[in-house]
């Protein structure tokens, strides 16, 4: 077999409904971006599971490395007061 | 010892000292039911024994196709028909899953079929079995993917996550295989003739001793059980798994109205569990090795299927290329149309689909 002619990898992005995000759902070979949009059709939306599809070469997706992961997102750790829950109000406006 | 020993060590020693290091924090990820995922370290082992079980378990799944397949064109009815290819589909889906499940650890797709079509890999030998009368498809949907949803549960718990996440969806799709099996048995048995319920029970005594080999060698001849449990890739022994289909088979026969072809079968109050006959393992070794059935048709089908269709891949590789090089190039100095932060806009795919 010659790796040359292995069609490329590409993600597959759905949309389930509309008003919601487009979510990573696996991903697939094809040729091209048309073929891959139909295969991802006929792959991944058998049971209506989407109204929409993105499709992307995995090669063009940038991503964190794993090994960076303390260093990107635990100091988000010590930050309580970025969220609602960290600020002490009366009872009779605590709905805010 | 200091930074600065470490610092001074020979090369090898300090791989090795990281790599017991990286061996540690993975043991203490498996340990505490974390999930791995591609990019993550994982020992070599561990890597290994993925790949040969995903990529097994996807080429059963493709291998699945042919018994089924060999009944579309024959199914007594358009709505059978409509059903059988959707199932079919379904599998062939179900193999593509677990293709790039294994391909996220570094092996190709090409790599994987070629060990498939050379006879080197394996795959579930139940599907070294033919398929000869109508009641084998309801037969297969009923125990064969009874059996596989058993074993494949508990696999959406895998440690490796891009498998668990595949086995997620495949067993999703899988339950509607059992039961369209299950009720176009139970069709023939309660509307149909003496002959179709005859021709029902032959099928389930063909099919029920491969369908509880299935599950795999008793625990005590299973060599590779003990690791995969340790690193939580395999959460519920062969036995266990063999036992829990039993028990659920023999309410659902009752419910058929055919018998199971053991007569040794019997509840043993004791142990709150069926009690049954000895498996012939011999007959599975003998499939597993290459002398079932089936085994040369299989591989002979596969084999055809990847030689006439490499035309069409060829040609579509060919044409993608041409297409590629024909498209006017952006200029350097346009800007970039439609970032990260244009994706949820409205328009942006109409634009593109233009």
């Amino acid at each position: 077999m010659n790796p040359s002619n292995e069609w490329p990898l590409w993600e597959v992005f759905v949309r389930a409904k509309a008003g919601l995000d487009h979510k990573h759902c696996g991903s697939l070979h094809a040729p091209d971006a048309q073929a891959a949009v139909q295969l991802a059709r006929d792959v991944y939306t058998r049971r209506q599971e989407g109204t929409s599809v993105w499709v992307v070469r995995s090669n063009q997706i940038v991503a964190s490395d794993p090994g960076d992961k303390a260093m990107l997102f635990d100091p988000m750790e010590d930050k309580v007061y970025r969220h609602p829950t960290f600020y002490v109000l009366p009872l009779a406006v605590d709905h805010l | 010892m200091t930074t600065q020993a470490m610092d001074l060590a020979p090369k090898e020693e300090h791989a090795a000292l990281e790599e017991a290091d990286l061996q540690q924090r993975f043991d203490a990820r498996i340990d505490a039911g974390d999930f791995i995922e591609a990019k993550d370290w994982m020992p070599e082992h561990y890597r290994k024994t993925l790949v040969r079980q995903i990529s097994q378990h996807a080429h059963s799944e493709i291998v699945g196709m042919l018994p089924e397949g060999h009944w579309i064109t024959r199914a007594p009815t358009l709505k059978r028909k409509a059903i059988l290819l959707a199932k079919v589909q379904d599998e062939g889906g179900h193999g593509l899953y677990l293709y790039a499940a294994a391909e996220t650890l570094g092996t190709s797709r090409d790599q994987m079929t070629a060990a498939l079509l050379s006879g080197q890999a394996k795959y579930s030998s139940i599907f070294n079995y033919p398929t000869l009368s109508w009641a084998d498809v309801g037969t297969i949907g009923w125990l064969v993917d009874g059996a596989a949803i058993m074993n494949q549960v508990p696999l959406t718990r895998c440690s490796y996550a891009p498998y668990a996440r595949a086995m997620v969806r495949v067993c999703r799709e899988e339950s509607f295989h059992q039961r369209q099996g299950f009720e176009s048995l139970l069709t023939m048995m309660q509307q149909g003739t003496a002959a179709q319920r005859e021709m029902v029970q032959d099928a389930v005594n063909r099919w029920w001793w491969p369908s509880l080999m299935m599950f795999g060698p008793p625990d005590a001849e299973s060599p590779h059980s003990a690791q995969s449990m340790r690193w939580g890739i395999k959460r519920i022994s062969n036995d266990a798994l063999r036992q829990k289909f039993i028990d659920a088979c023999v309410e659902q026969a009752a419910v058929l109205g055919v018998s199971l072809p053991d007569p040794a079968l019997k509840w043993n109050a004791e142990r709150g569990a069926h009690d049954f006959g000895a498996i012939d393992w011999s007959e599975f070794q003998r499939v597993v090795a290459g002398d079932g059935p089936c085994n040369r048709e299989r591989l002979a089908a596969r084999n055809t299927a990847w030689e006439d269709g490499a035309w069409v891949r060829d040609a579509a590789m060919a044409h993608a290329r041409k297409r590629e090089n024909l498209a006017p190039k952006m200029p350097a100095t346009s800007p970039p149309r439609g970032g990260a932060s244009d994706l949820g806009r409205p328009g942006v795919e109409r634009q593109e689909a233009a």
